[in-house]
């Protein structure tokens, strides 16, 4: 379960620069959701992602994750709760450590770290087992560098990792848009089968309106730091993108506007 | 040459205090500078004092830690920028070291009194008092144990740490304790090897640990041209930035035969690390000109 309680985030207060990039979200989900997020740029969208993560603290607000309140923790200590994949493929692995240390790193997330060993052998076997699903071949280079790897793979790994351990709720902040149309198609398709696998509560922002209908249960819609439409159930089987458009229009008064939408 | 490889030895240590912090953790700690003299200081300071020289030993290592400790505090908690946080650090060591070796520039200590663990007049005997020896199995073992503590759990997450911090931050590292226990592992060790430059050269002196993080970062560097292709695992990484330090003393050496004056030393070695520090800057320059072109 998530509750986010009338959220307010400003950057760069009282100067020239101020933003408001959150405006008072509020935005309950179940457990099981999976929910696609869309908007204009800087709609805030990655903000309100940032805000649950806890990469910097919101102004106002409440954010409970599974009953938690997480809204004083840093980031480190909420990390226990969630998955997360970022879009930049850089991001979300070290580049420098291996395939398999990657993946122990992120197998201990929210565990105490100790001076036990940083990877056992019966790791090992479970993470080959885990890298096959893929269909990448990760599974024989478990050693090899993740800097070695493509742009596909290296989201591949990070989803797998974000989920590993599995999280009360995952985070995809537009995490195939660095991708060829291809291996977009072939991550997300992972990623939804780990999701509904493992009755992940998920939140999936993407900029692509399509997939944005066919994945999830559910879809929000974000414009200037707030929430401006939810839909879901039967409501949301039959969306097109006409009528996301329209509805668009309709809330915000203004035509839809993401350098970045794909509207096939 | 047979002194130039054992203080070469020496440093090494220094340098792998210095492989940690700049590659590892990728922080340009430059409290090296004042720790270099402080572990000497201390270690000096209590033997002179009838401290047992193990005792000593071991108190200059703390010593070194709680100056790492001191710079991590600057950083993670005051949010003061990696370099800086250094040099503040290294200007407050000038004054700690110097009212630890009681407000004077330097302090001998004789090796005919005390049992110091390695000594200038021994390193043409061959015996197991020989500097070059001794250094070679504290070497190893810490090597060994350097090895052992970045492959657990919490070493894996201090490397994470200076590989990407946001993704760190993401699988639940305290990116900030990471950086803290880091910096005082560097920095024991540097003054470990301070502490074993002062019995080795039977002194310890104020400024003898001026430039050190230069000296540190040339034999990281000429570890890293020599063996950087060949040397894939972190042990023997160690390895080689142990003999890139001995490489630069060697290369010291010669130079000074050569001729050169002892007071442009320092000028030469900074402008050697400066151009191979460029090296890899001007090639990814290069490369990016030679890909326009053929576009
Ligand atoms: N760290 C920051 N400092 C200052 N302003 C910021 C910061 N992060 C985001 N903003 C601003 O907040 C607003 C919302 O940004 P956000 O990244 O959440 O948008 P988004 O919906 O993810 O857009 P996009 O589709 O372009 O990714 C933008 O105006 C942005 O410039
Ligand atoms: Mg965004």
């Amino acid at each position: 379960m998530l509750d986010l309680k009338n959220i307010c985030k400003t950057f760069n207060a009282k100067t020239v620069n101020q933003k408001v990039a959150l405006n008072g979200i509020t935005l309950h989900m179940d457990d099981g959701d999976f929910v696609t997020v869309i908007g204009g740029n800087g709609a805030g969208k990655s903000t309100m992602l940032n805000a649950i993560a806890g990469v910097f603290p919101v102004d106002s607000g409440r954010i409970i994750i599974d009953g938690t309140d997480v809204t004083g923790l840093p980031e480190h200590r909420r990390a226990s709760l969630l998955g997360r994949v970022f879009q930049d493929p850089m991001t979300g692995t070290a580049a420098t450590m291996q395939i398999e240390e990657n993946l122990a790193l992120a197998a201990r997330r929210g565990e105490k770290r100790t001076l036990k060993i940083g990877i056992t052998r019966e790791e090992r076997n479970v993470y080959r087992e885990k890298l096959a699903t893929l269909g990448l071949g990760l599974e024989d280079r478990m050693t090899a560098k993740v800097g070695l790897l493509s742009g596909g793979q290296r989201q591949a790994l990070t989803l797998l990792m974000a989920t590993i351990k599995k999280p009360k709720l995952l985070l995809l902040d537009e995490h195939t848009a660095a991708l060829d149309p291809h291996t977009a198609a072939k991550v997300l398709t992972l990623s939804e089968q780990i999701v509904t696998e493992n009755k992940i509560m998920t939140l999936m922002v993407t900029h692509n309106m399509r997939d944005a209908i066919r994945y999830g249960n559910r879809l929000i819609m974000m414009n200037e730091g707030r929430i401006i439409l939810d839909i879901s159930g039967e409501e949301k089987k039959n969306l097109t993108i006409e009528m996301l458009m329209d509805a668009f229009a309709q809330a915000s008064g203004e035509t839809f506007a993401n350098d970045r939408i794909l509207l096939s | 040459m047979p002194g130039a490889i054992a203080q070469g030895l020496i440093w090494g240590i220094m340098a792998i205090g210095v492989y940690i912090t700049y590659k590892v953790l990728d922080f340009s700690d430059l409290t090296v500078d004042g720790t270099m003299a402080t572990g000497g200081a201390v270690c000096v300071m209590l033997m002179l004092n009838g401290t047992n020289v193990w005792v000593a030993l071991l108190c200059a290592v703390f010593a070194g830690m709680i100056a790492g400790l001191m710079t991590g505090l600057f950083h993670t908690a005051m949010g003061i920028p990696p370099i800086l946080s250094g040099i503040l650090t290294q200007l407050s060591l000038y004054s700690i070291n110097l009212a630890i070796m009681e407000f004077k520039a330097n302090q001998g200590i004789s090796v005919t009194k005390y049992p110091l663990i390695v000594s200038q007049r021994n390193v043409r005997q061959m015996s197991i008092n020989n500097p070059i020896f001794k250094t070679l199995i504290i070497l190893a073992v810490l090597i060994g144990l350097l090895y052992w503590f970045f492959g657990t759990e919490i070493g894996c997450s201090l490397r994470a740490t200076g590989a990407n911090e946001a993704m760190s931050r993401a699988q639940g590292i305290n990116t900030s304790i990471a950086k803290i226990i880091g910096l005082m592992i560097a920095n024991g060790i540097v003054a470990l090897s301070s502490a074993l430059l002062s019995h080795y050269q039977g002194f310890v002196d104020v400024n003898m640990g001026r430039g050190a993080i230069v000296i540190g970062l040339a034999a990281v560097i000429i570890s890293d041209v020599l063996f950087g292709k060949i040397f894939r695992n972190f042990a023997l990484k160690l390895v080689a930035v142990a003999i890139g330090a001995v490489i630069y003393y060697i290369v010291i050496q010669i130079v000074l035969w050569l001729g050169l004056n002892t007071n442009l030393l320092k000028l030469l070695s900074a402008l050697i690390v400066a151009v191979f520090l460029a090296i890899p800057y001007w090639k990814a320059k290069l490369d990016a000109r030679n890909t326009g072109k053929g576009a």
